[in-house]
């Protein structure tokens, strides 16, 4: 294999925790986990949380602490939605894994290495519900010498009888704090140069989402240089300068229709994104304090019908123009319904 | 050879049009650290030509000798095999690809040739980049599932292999993508970019061309790039040298939507319907995707409209186009839209006038 820079390896796989404690404000799970790395015993475990919170790195962390890297290939399966997972990988390919035995703990070179096996499935939330179905027994069946770690975003989109069998944990979006006492450590490391008013600004925009921030500032380190301004932060997250959007509420305010089409027809030019549009759209209509609550409502709904609609994969223009016409129905007090339909 | 392509920019030295965006994407390649690309911008914007640009700067002029590929890939798909066919345009590189044509099988396309380029890994001698490049076009049509598989495929073979994606709207990409990526906005050009663009084609081809007429030109383009240079070449074949009047062709297809437009205005009967109808065939029959020409309709309709039946007019063609992305025959809810308009516009003739 080619020699590889170690510089070109994106900051999140560099910086990616390695063992357990390091994992950043998840106190629960660490706790548990640590237990675990002792006592070599641990439960079916169930992580979800929204994205970046640290739960792909938990789980690898602790298959790696547990069997070292040489029983690492063995002793662990790890799958994710990028490998197939239908039906019949249950039954085989899981089933195949977890039904083989294993030799009791022997410490192999400082590693615990416990007498069973562990099957990450990463993404579970995107696996069939027949799948999850036919997990159950195998799950029961193979306890003795196989632990399954799910990892998911949306915890509903597990099915009852799987979440029951195993421990839940929840992984928090990253606090302020947290965040920037990361980033600072990663900035160190590289030598960045950040000012308090952008971190803060970096920790606003990546709403919890640790894997963002240090995405976003690996960007912007490379396209601005070690001094990094909170404005150079905005402009590779994609978040919609402020302007943008007060202009698009203010057209949407002055009542005339033909002011808005063009503020939206601008929006659509300059290529921001219509949904990120919309979740800021929202933020300035929630804060607002001269609308009233109705008026909020009204457009709120719209707001919700229109994100539905762009997930269907709509025509953005169509739906910033319909949100609009809304939001100046809603503003002006005109009437809700239509007066010419039949 | 269209102008479109002769003055396309071949570096990232050349490019005017998003001139700022040019220098920081050479900044991030002399780093030698490339994260993931995602492209976003309207069509004709320029994003192509950054991408293609952007591989230069990478490999040097290697990266331009493309060849087309049509392979067939054989995906291992638990029980059974499938067979894909999927042309690719590679380059010894970076491999480029439109993962949508594979239609809903496009999951495996991605998985395979990401895992297929991981494997055979360019060698590093001195100065040459460890890893390949792939583009991927139109993101954006891509399956939620093989979005969700992008995602971890994308981080494990981070090492040897970097993604540059392109779409029009970053709405319809998962948060989980986006989020890997660093997103590189491509604004449409302004009018001003636009005149100062063809100013410079005219230029080179020796053209005199009258300022009104650039202006002009810019301002029917609908801030699209490649549609200016377009008709700016058509201007040129149709009459030379160019008086500062001269008229410019329209898009046939907008002039008979226009027409669809009009003809709905002037009355509103199911003869007239099925009349239109006949119309949106043709339209479609050419090859002109429902969902522009409904936008086209709308634009035509709101320049007529007063200003209170705009707002109702706009929420049906955002219901319609909406139903339209749902169902599977777009005729229908273009018919409907019409049908909604006419009960609409009579409705409100009837109330107005009585």
């Amino acid at each position: 294999m080619a020699p590889m820079l170690q510089s070109s390896q994106p900051w999140v796989e560099k910086y990616r925790p390695k063992q357990v404690k390091d994992v950043a404000h998840q106190d629960e799970v660490v706790k548990v986990l640590s237990n675990t790395l002792e006592t070599t015993n641990c439960p079916h475990m169930l992580f979800y949380g929204p994205p970046g919170t640290g739960k792909t790195t938990t789980a690898l962390a602790i298959a790696h602490q547990l069997y070292g890297p040489e029983l690492y290939k063995s002793r662990v399966l790890e799958l994710n939605a990028s490998d197939d997972r239908g039906i019949n990988v249950v039954r085989t390919k899981i089933k195949d894994f977890a039904a083989v035995a294993v030799g009791s703990g022997h410490r192999q070179g400082g590693y615990p290495c416990p007498p069973y096996k562990i099957i990450i499935l990463d993404e579970a939330d995107s696996m069939t519900e027949d799948a999850q179905n036919a997990l159950r027994r195998t799950m029961e069946t193979y306890s003795k010498v196989t632990r399954f770690f799910f990892i998911c975003n949306y915890i509903s989109r597990i099915i009852e009888p799987l979440a029951s069998r195993c421990a839940k944990f929840r992984f928090k979006p990253l606090s302020e704090e947290i965040m920037s006492s990361r980033i600072l450590h990663i900035c160190n490391e590289e030598g960045l140069n950040l000012d308090s008013e952008a971190l803060s600004t970096l920790s606003s925009i990546s709403q919890g989402d640790l894997r963002r921030a240090i995405t976003y500032l690996q960007g912007a380190a490379r396209l601005f240089g070690s001094n990094i301004s909170s404005k150079d932060l905005i402009s590779v997250s994609g978040v919609i300068p402020q302007e943008v959007v007060q202009a698009l509420f203010a057209a949407c305010k002055s009542g005339d229709f033909d002011l808005a089409n063009k503020e939206v027809n601008n929006v659509i030019a300059e290529g921001y994104p219509v949904s990120q549009m919309l979740s800021q759209l929202f933020d300035v209509v929630v804060e607002a304090d001269d609308i009233s609550d109705e008026q909020k409502a009204r457009i709120c709904k719209r707001l919700g019908e229109t994100d539905k609609c762009l997930v269907d994969g709509a025509d953005e223009y169509l739906q910033l123009l319909e949100v609009a016409s809304n939001t100046m129905r809603a503003l002006c007090n005109m009437p809700q319904e239509f007066s010419f339909e039949s | 050879m269209l102008w479109v392509d002769k003055h396309r920019p071949k570096t990232l030295d050349q490019i005017i049009v998003h001139e700022e965006v040019a220098q920081n994407l050479k900044k991030l390649v002399t780093e030698q650290d490339c994260p993931h690309l995602l492209f976003y911008g309207p069509t004709g914007s320029g994003k192509k030509t950054l991408i293609m640009a952007l591989l230069r700067q990478m490999f040097g002029p290697g990266a331009e000798k493309v060849k087309v590929e049509n392979k067939t890939w054989k995906v291992d798909a638990g029980s059974r095999t499938i067979d894909l066919d999927l042309t690719t345009l590679s380059s010894t590189h970076h491999v480029e690809l439109n993962p949508s044509d594979a239609g809903f099988q496009d999951r495996y396309i991605v998985q395979e040739i990401i895992k297929e380029m991981a494997k055979n890994r360019p060698i590093d001698t001195k100065g040459k980049k460890g890893y390949k490049v792939l583009v991927l076009n139109e993101v954006d049509k891509l399956s939620r599932e093989a979005q969700h598989s992008l995602r971890r495929t994308m981080e494990k073979y981070s090492a040897s292999c970097r993604l540059i994606l392109c779409c029009n709207s970053s709405s319809k990409v998962t948060e989980a993508i986006r989020s890997r990526c660093l997103n590189v906005r491509i604004h449409a050009p302004t009018e001003e970019q636009i005149v100062k663009v063809l100013e410079f084609i005219g230029n080179k081809e020796g053209v005199q061309l009258p300022s009104g007429l650039a202006a002009r030109i810019a301002e029917k383009s609908n801030r699209s790039l490649r549609r200016a240079i377009l008709s700016f070449e058509t201007c040129r074949v149709q009459q030379y040298p160019f008086t500062s009047n001269q008229a410019i062709p329209p898009m046939d297809w907008e002039e008979y939507v226009s027409e669809i437009a009009s003809d709905i205005m002037k009355e509103q009967s199911p003869k007239r319907l099925f009349q239109v109808r006949g119309k949106l065939y043709e339209l479609l029959i050419n090859c002109i995707p429902p969902e522009i020409i409904l936008k086209r309709l709308l634009f035509e309709l709101l320049k007529k409209l007063d200003a209170e039946l705009k707002h109702e007019v706009c929420h049906w063609a955002a219901y319609y186009e909406h139903r339209m992305r749902l169902g599977q025959k777009s005729i229908f809810h273009m018919e409907a839209f019409v049908a909604k308009f006419m009960s609409i516009y009579k409705a409100f003739l009837i109330a107005t006038f009585g």
